[in-house]
């Protein structure tokens, strides 16, 4: 058996020491290797293993014969201290040997709140913190995921970026690294001839100045021969591609403890605050053949007792009701749980949520977003009061009596009404329920949560223009729904909570942010803070005192008008979606117009050039 | 059909706590496509239940769960389907049929062996010729051995002399290794580390858990004449 990176002694006195043995179920473990690759989760090792890309690309790597591909997940605050302490460098599951050895590190990027966490790793890991301190004996360090969308605040920690979906470009990464290191190539070498691989970007390639009023004035390659743009990358054979038949079980509980069918890529609604509906178009469906054949080798595989769908709205897959029909057999057959989020409430999922879980302790999620017609225009949901009041009514028939609502406060062009407009929604539907279920049929009061987030503008989104508030003036939005939840008549079946204000200002900046925000995360990193995603770790004030120390106004990247032709840190990348339809978009949420989405009528949004998925159906 | 299951579990997988190991064999069951039986109602969960838990960092050669099944494959069989699916550090020792009358393995565990040894990169105090010594004299010979045993609610004096079944030194004589027989179970439940820690403190020395790598050897009931037989040899073979 491997030899642990870690004594008995030092796991017998942590949290969780199985977070750091590996050996699990359907883990790779290799002899030996030409490249090895560290695939990292800068977060909690439940957290980490509950993502579906890393499996995905992990299953990708491994069925290479030259890679061999581990996992690494954030240690744990109780080891970092330990590891610090004791000087032990940070290491791979798999075959436990430090990654400071491996030829990449790549790490994902789910989340803003992560980025202290990617100085965490690097640090533990004893590789320079900033790029440019990395040598020819250092790994080469590459991020990806959704936030390296807009990569500049974390560009300098980075040697490069992966941007778009990772089953398309790594062969001939790897193959072009392995023929560089070969020929006994440098690390300067390999990026510069990396940089003209499409979608991949080297930050140290590219310079970036400034206009006097601190936005950018041109954002410019260093050498002629690598490209000014870089193209997001796609996979348009959902159906032929790589899907991790036997992924890895882990011991202890993750955050999904499920097999994950990934049904579907992209969305067709295009909600104008969704960035994961803007990046990922188009959308792309998987052949509803391939998922049954996927089904049954991941039971068998793995022996989960719960399998869930994976897509940003299961209800627009086409072959929905094929696939459930054949899921519940098989589950029935086998004693598995199946878990359907993110569906639309209607007859159909309503009947189907009857067969599979309890009604008694489940509850119908509605996500109207904004409590008003007009703000749900001006954000392009499709839902109507009709949709939300008359699922409600089938559901409180069929005997359920919790809702959940979750809404976003500060969107744009948000008033009092539209804030007021939540509870009322909420108080409806309470009405709702008391009206159409009589008495002597109720299963107790009806009890509706309603969740509010506050809104944060994310690139490649209409509403990257919009401007932010200050921590102060979220709370008292927040204030007024609270207050007016008190005013509604059935106020005593409506719960509210609110999110926090100061981690959603924080997220903003990080989010929209350029270059220069790197200092105050390092800051942060070197002053004690990480786990910024984590309650309990987040220290806003220490955030606040970070930017302070590096002459950084977090209201340039919040507060700040953004004028139409401004030039975006993430404007090099061309992830399909035209600036010219974000800006469209922008002007039509102010004219609170709905767009009809990509199965009604083509908006012309640019992600057509990548010929396939909705923008082709019934065409071909 | 009852069955009793008998498992192996070492090395690295000392660190997965007993409810980890029972999801474990949950999914392991689903895999090896046993047919167990599942309990009623939205979400069915298995029938299955773990003789005696383990503590994280223990090894065993003596772990055993007891399932319900609506059929059965022959021993043989089942054991190969269920260790073509182990990972490395776990592995089915046994799968016999228990009588339909038979409580579960939980009910019934009256005693374990444990050997208790010293880890890599930890000396013994002693030689074991010494260490034989020390327990044949501080142990063995005398007619009580009273210790303290603390609770988070109470603490209460306890002769160990009757429950502990076994005690002796064996080993090369820079490895000593001790083997502690106990009773386990609900009523008195005796920990080895107990045993051994308190022959330390009555020679004044101080004894350190991160030294010592405890194993557990084998789990008891008693049958109907009071004798301590294996949890596993209460059942037959499926041919
Ligand atoms: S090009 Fe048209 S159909 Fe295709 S994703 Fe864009 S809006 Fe939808």
């Amino acid at each position: 058996m491997r030899k642990l990176a870690l004594t008995d002694e030092i796991l017998m006195q942590i949290e969780k020491p199985a977070r750091y043995i590996g050996n699990e179920l359907n883990s790779v473990v290799k002899d030996t290797s030409q490249i090895r690759f560290a695939m990292c989760f800068p977060d909690v090792y439940e957290i980490g293993m509950s993502h579906l890309g890393i499996q995905i690309l992990y299953d990708m790597f491994n069925k290479r014969e030259d890679t061999w591909c581990e996992r690494v997940y954030s240690p744990w605050p109780d080891l970092h201290k330990i590891m610090k302490e004791q000087n032990i460098p940070l290491f791979g599951l798999e075959s436990q040997e430090p990654i400071k050895t491996f030829d990449f590190i790549g790490i994902t990027l789910q989340y803003e709140m992560c980025y202290t966490n990617v100085l965490q790793l690097l640090d533990l890991a004893q590789i320079p913190l900033l790029a440019k301190d990395r040598s020819d004996g250092d790994p080469i360090v590459m991020g990806g995921g959704p936030c390296s969308y807009n990569p500049e605040p974390i560009a300098p920690f980075f040697d490069c970026f992966y941007i778009g979906e990772g089953e398309i470009q790594f062969d001939a990464f790897l193959t072009l690294y392995k023929r560089m290191r070969a020929e006994g190539r440098s690390r300067a070498e390999f990026l510069h001839e990396a940089a003209k691989i499409e979608g991949i970007y080297v930050p140290s390639l590219y310079e970036v100045t400034y206009k006097e009023n601190g936005t950018i004035d041109a954002f410019l390659p260093i050498y002629d021969d690598i490209p000014a743009k870089i193209k997001k990358q796609v996979e348009m054979d959902m159906t032929g591609t790589v899907y991790p038949e036997k992924p890895v079980v882990p011991f202890i509980k993750a955050t999904q403890d499920r097999i994950v069918l990934e049904i579907q890529r992209g969305c067709i609604r295009g909600c104008r605050f969704c960035q994961a509906g803007m990046i990922y178009r188009p959308n792309r469906e998987k052949g509803v053949e391939r998922l049954k054949e996927l089904a049954k080798k991941m039971i068998d595989s793995t022996g989960h007792e719960e399998i869930s769908l994976s897509s940003l709205s299961s209800s627009d897959y086409s072959e929905l009701e094929e696939l459930i029909n054949f899921l519940m057999e098989e589950c029935e057959k086998r004693k598995i749980n199946i878990s359907l989020p993110s569906l639309r409430i209607d007859a159909f999922s309503l009947d189907i949520m009857q067969k599979v879980q309890d009604i008694k302790k489940s509850s119908l999620t509605f996500a109207p977003e904004a409590g008003s017609q007009r703000l749900r225009n001006v954000i392009n949901k499709g839902l109507t009061i009709e949709d939300i009041l008359g699922g409600a009514k089938q559901a409180f028939v069929g005997g359920w009596n919790k809702v959940k609502l979750y809404f976003m406060l500060g969107l744009p062009t948000e008033t009092e009404e539209d804030m007021r407009a939540i509870p009322e929604l909420a108080n409806e539907i309470a009405a709702l329920y008391y009206e159409t279920v009589p008495k002597e049929q109720r299963n107790g009061k009806c009890q509706i949560t309603i969740s509010t987030s506050f809104f944060v503008p994310k690139p490649f989104t209409p509403f990257q223009w919009a401007t932010m508030l200050d921590p102060g003036d979220y709370l008292g939005r927040a204030k007024i729904v609270n207050d007016h939840v008190k005013e509604q008549l059935n106020h005593k079946s409506i719960r509210y909570n609110w999110h926090e204000a100061d981690v959603t200002v924080l997220e903003g900046v990080l989010a929209r942010g350029d270059r220069k925000v790197a200092d105050a995360i390092l800051y942060v990193y070197e002053h004690g803070g990480f786990f910024d995603a984590w309650h309990e770790y987040f220290n806003f004030e220490l955030w606040q005192e970070a930017f302070e120390a590096c002459g950084i106004d977090m209201d340039f990247y919040t507060k700040r008008e953004r004028t139409e032709d401004e030039i975006f840190p993430w404007d090099f990348i061309d992830c399909g979606v035209t600036k010219e339809f974000l800006l469209r978009e922008w002007r039509t949420a102010h004219t609170e117009t709905v767009t009809p989405n990509c199965r009604m009528r083509c908006a012309g949004c640019g992600a057509r050039e990548f010929e396939g998925g909705v923008c082709f159906e019934d065409k071909n | 059909m009852k069955i009793r299951i008998k498992f192996r579990k070492w090395g690295v997988m000392k660190f997965i706590g007993h409810l980890d190991m029972m999801r474990y064999f949950q999914k392991a069951m689903r895999r090896a496509h046993i047919d167990i039986c599942y309990s009623e109602g939205f979400s069915p969960h298995q029938i299955m239940s773990f003789a005696a838990p383990l503590g994280v960092g223990i090894t065993s050669d003596g772990e055993y769960l007891d399932i319900e099944v609506n059929a059965s494959e022959s021993s043989e069989a089942s054991m190969k389907a269920l260790n073509a699916t182990m990972v490395d550090g776990v592995m089915v020792t046994s799968y016999v049929r228990l009588p339909d009358d038979a409580k579960t393995a939980m009910s019934i565990v009256a005693a374990a062996d444990y050997r208790l040894s010293y880890k890599e990169g930890y000396e013994s105090p002693y030689t074991t010729s010494q260490w034989k010594e020390i327990v044949q004299k501080h142990f063995t010979e005398q007619p009580k051995f009273l210790i303290v045993k603390k609770t988070k609610k109470s603490e209460r004096e306890v002769d160990l002399k009757p429950l502990v079944y076994q005690f002796f030194v064996e080993g090369d004589e820079n490895a000593p290794q001790f083997h502690i027989s106990v009773s386990t179970g609900s009523v008195d439940n005796i920990k080895p580390e107990l045993v051994l820690s308190s022959v330390y403190e009555k020679c004044g020395l101080v004894y350190e858990d991160a030294a010592i790598q405890i194993h557990r050897e084998e789990v008891y009931a008693r049958d109907e004449n009071g004798a301590l037989i294996p949890l596993c040899d209460m059942g037959e073979i499926i041919y």
